[in-house]
């Protein structure tokens, strides 16, 4: 699975409610749930020196 | 086969509860459902989907297209097989791996009492075809994927479909997952380096993906492998394959996968079970999913391909809606809620609404929970 960007989005209370990434050079909206294989893949993504997921705009 | 073969494979059959329904653990083994691609050839990328629940993974690119049916004749009885040829052949490195695999979910194996003294013999068939002859391999892997049982099968004649049966031994090691993580998964090795590659016929505690000095299908040029007909069923008899309707078939693949399409004569078919708006400029849809998926899926559109979606809100106007975000505490496994990115256009707060495509021809909203 190759991530090329990670970012929080925030629900209307303001807290932060998935992460949208591009995977595969598709854009994806993960849920924040251990169980989904994108959270998964971006955990292990977030492991490597350089890797952050952004802020929510 | 003699009349007394076909006794006592009947009585073994009988023995071991292999008649009646739902034989068959894998999903999708016949290769009809392919709600991704639609019978379109792509080249895929690691950790990709190719036909439903059918997982392809690699150490590098660009190396196979695949295609549900790529032109020749499916074997006797099947209507689909899932087909690869090498786009750009390569010489397997001890850390290469190509495979074509399915993740079963540990609530689907819990049956096989994987990992304890009791663990169930399973048989694996199916049906394949190469334009490569000689010994292939795969494997079963699973315990998170630390315990694997190498394979290899034959094929005698190229371009020609032939059948295999491999009977394994239930692992009595490991820890086997039985909740709706992965259980047991099964590989087909296109091609696998040493580092990934076990001795056939015995568990062990590694993941390999393949058996040692399996042929490297990957390693000729526009070399094809084509499958179909993959069942994996409890007992040491092979029984004929498991043919479901569709539509069964379609809603287990459903449990991993779901994607509502607006084709060209429903340009305007509702991506959302409905909606609301918070502010001129906010605004929830909502999904009702109609088959349980097997956790909180990823949410994967068509507006960055096709276009923004449109909106239709009950008391008039709509907007563009150029973003769909799944918000994770107020979805679960049936149902999903989403935000709204809005490109243009206003809502009143109150309003109800639903998401349609924008009229652009293929629009779609998809549901991934795959393993």
């Amino acid at each position: 699975m190759n991530i090329k960007s990670a970012r929080y989005e925030k629900d209307i209370q303001e807290n932060n409610s998935s992460i949208t990434a591009i995977i595969n050079g598709e854009e994806y909206s993960v849920p924040l749930d251990p169980d989904n294989r994108h959270y998964q893949e971006i955990q292990e993504w977030v492991k490597i020196d350089g890797n952050t997921i952004a802020k929510a705009d | 086969m003699t009349k007394a073969a076909e006794l006592a494979k009947m009585g073994e059959v009988l023995t071991n509860s292999q008649i009646g329904g739902r034989r068959n653990i894998i999903i999708n083994g016949a290769m009809q459902v392919d709600q991704r691609n639609s019978g379109s050839s792509f080249t895929p990328a690691d950790t990709n989907y190719t036909v439903d629940r059918w997982r392809y993974t690699a150490s590098q690119a660009s190396k196979f297209t695949f295609q549900q049916n790529t032109g020749s004749t499916p074997p006797a009885g099947f209507k689909n097989y899932m087909g690869f040829t090498v786009a750009s052949a390569v010489t397997v490195g001890n850390a290469d791996y190509f495979a074509i695999t399915q993740r079963i979910e540990g609530n689907s194996v819990s049956q096989l009492e994987l990992g304890t003294a009791n663990a169930e013999t399973v048989t694996l068939s199916f049906l394949v075809r190469s334009s490569l002859t000689g010994t292939f391999g795969g494997a079963l892997r699973g315990a998170s994927f630390g315990r694997s049982y190498p394979f290899t099968y034959s094929i005698s004649s190229a371009n020609t479909w032939e059948s295999k049966t491999i009977t394994i031994a239930g692992d009595t090691s490991g820890t086997y997952q039985t909740d709706n993580t992965t259980g047991l998964e099964v590989i087909f090795g296109l091609g696998v380096g040493s580092d990934n590659s076990g001795s056939a016929g015995a568990w062990t505690g590694s993941g390999h993906f393949s058996a040692t000095g399996a042929v490297s299908v990957v390693g000729t040029g526009s070399a094809t492998w084509y499958c179909t007909g993959v069942q994996l069923e409890v007992g040491s008899q092979a029984t004929p394959f498991e043919h479901r309707s569709f539509g069964e078939e379609l809603a287990l693949c459903q449990r991993y996968f779901q994607k509502i399409v607006a084709s060209s004569s429903e340009q305007s078919l509702a991506l959302s079970s409905g909606g609301q708006a918070f502010s001129s400029s906010s605004a929830y849809m909502f999904n009702d999913l109609p088959v349980t998926m097997r956790s909180k899926p990823s949410i994967f559109n068509s507006i960055s391909a096709l276009g923004n979606f449109g909106s239709f809100a009950a008391n008039g106007g709509g907007m563009a809606i150029s973003g769909v975000s799944i918000i994770t505490s107020r979805s679960n496994s049936d149902r999903v809620t989403a935000s709204l990115t809005v490109a243009s256009g206003s809502f009143t707060a109150g309003q109800s609404l639903q998401v349609d495509g924008g009229n652009l021809d293929g629009s779609f909203i998809a549901f991934d929970s795959e393993l």
